[in-house]
């Protein structure tokens, strides 16, 4: 993520012509002008202009590695909320495991969590999930918090160095999903230390150095690490 | 109603001391509400709102569902305890029309063909009125907007313009509003100018119709300075915090 010029932008205000620049990601154009069309963080690359959002609901795409809370078993799938704006179907199909017709409740229930992986979008925004890849399973236990999807770059860090300290310092299990959701399992007190590290990085997302005062703050008051 | 106060001096000089063109004090403070997506706290004049917005999610009941946009409700509300004499709790006319008319202002301005079949939430809680309310929600809803990360095409902003005692003024007190001749509630899109919201209350001639729609529309841009000023203070903010 690169950190030179943090530039914060508004809905509305205008970044460039059209002729020099082309429109990225969270811009809109009128009149051979591109706009903002949400706030965040200006990033120009190969002039290109893209808006980093700095806060609103997570957007799935293919391919995400989300972590899901089932809200309905049905006869032949299931409907997961995945923290989008849509509830996400999961089909019977898409499941590692041979279900029996309307025996989808045995394996998974209203309110177990999954860390799945966005299969498909239509242009009317009905999502599909699959459990059926590598990595991909139901979350026996553990605890599951919510952040800011917008900084979700910064939990994991560059190539993922962000995480791997939490996780070296917490002796913690840490699953981070795309849509905003960290599932954590371990001690009671190496759950509150990621607790703490994950409140500081969303307070201060938008500020550089970010990952050496989480090593300061979690470095503190560690017994043993691995 | 007619009475025999004077509203206005013939020196141009109003009941609280501001000139025909002065905009009563704004302070606007976005993200205040920690459950809410996107929250704004606006206070103006002898007004307080607070605006906390929802979404986009899964608008429910399902025949409310757009299949190619989102759906955008506004639900203006005021508090028993925001007026002098308690005020009956729930909707009721005027509150369902203001809800109506805010929510097809922001339909305006929010890209709503990225979230089909969603629906973005808007609550406005007014906590104390002293006329223009119904400006202060929506120039309050925009901010809240900002804050919750919904893709906009502008920043909403509205401003009422009127008539007291024959002269044009901007920005109606509660005195001028109960007693003056006319009041013109104004919303607009600051970029390009387009009118998001218009209601008249009271007689305006033409001419007259004409300079209080320019002066609204000179105070809209007015309070939209305020508007950014006080969304880019807020997550600047955050940025300056640790960095001293």
């Amino acid at each position: 993520m690169p950190n030179e010029g943090r530039q914060i932008v508004i809905p509305g205000q205008i970044l460039g012509d059209i002729p020099a620049f082309k429109p990225g990601r969270g811009t809109f154009v009128e009149n051979k002008k591109i706009y903002a069309e949400r706030l965040g963080v200006l990033n120009i690359q190969d002039n290109f202009i893209n808006i980093i959002p700095l806060k609103g609901r997570y957007e799935p795409i293919v391919d995400d590695f989300v972590i899901g809370v089932v809200e309905e078993a049905s006869t032949s799938n299931w409907m997961v909320d995945i923290n989008a704006p849509y509830p996400a179907l999961l089909h019977v199909h898409e499941v590692p495991w041979e279900i029996e017709f309307a025996d989808t409740e045995k394996y998974l229930n209203t309110g177990d969590a999954i860390l799945a992986k966005v299969l498909s979008i239509d242009e009317s925004k009905k999502l599909q999930i699959t459990l059926n890849d590598r990595n991909l399973f139901k979350l026996k236990g553990g605890h599951i918090i919510e952040f800011e999807p917008s900084i979700y770059r910064r939990i994991m860090g560059k190539k993922y160095s962000m995480i791997e300290i939490i996780q070296k310092y917490t002796r913690c299990r840490i699953k981070v999903g795309k849509n905003g959701r960290i599932w954590i399992d371990g001690d009671a007190e190496g759950i509150a230390k990621v607790l703490q590290a994950i409140s500081k990085i969303e307070s201060e997302a938008a500020t550089f150095g970010l990952t050496d005062r989480i090593e300061e703050l979690l470095k503190k008051d560690a017994k043993d690490v691995r | 109603m007619k009475s025999d106060i004077e509203l206005i001096t013939s020196e141009g000089k109003r009941l609280d001391g501001r000139g025909p063109e002065d905009i009563r004090k704004i302070k606007i403070e976005a993200g205040v509400l920690h459950r809410a997506d996107g929250s704004c706290y606006l206070e103006w004049g002898g007004n307080k709102v607070l605006v906390a917005v929802y979404g986009p999610r899964e608008a429910v009941p399902r025949h409310t569902q757009n299949p190619l946009r989102a759906i955008v409700q506004a639900r203006y509300n005021m508090a028993a305890f925001s007026v002098e004499d308690r005020k009956r709790p729930g909707p009721d006319r005027r509150s369902v029309e203001i809800s109506k008319v805010i929510s097809e202002a922001l339909e305006k301005v929010i890209l709503t063909e990225q979230f089909p079949r969603a629906t973005v939430n808007v609550n406005i809680e007014v906590l104390d009125a002293e006329a223009g309310t119904r400006c202060a929600g929506l120039t309050a809803a925009g901010v809240a907007l900002i804050d919750a990360g919904i893709p906009m095409r502008d920043i909403p902003v509205a401003i009422a313009a009127g008539k007291i005692n024959g002269q044009v003024v901007l920005d109606l007190g509660k005195e001028e509003d109960n007693f003056g001749d006319a009041d013109l509630p104004v919303a607009i899109s600051p970029r390009t100018g387009e009118v998001l919201l218009l209601q008249m209350d009271g007689h305006l001639t033409v001419d007259e119709f004409n300079q209080a729609f320019d002066l609204a529309v000179k105070g809209c841009h007015a309070v939209s300075e305020i508007q950014k000023k006080a969304v880019m203070h807020k997550y600047q903010a955050i940025a300056a915090e640790v960095q001293e």
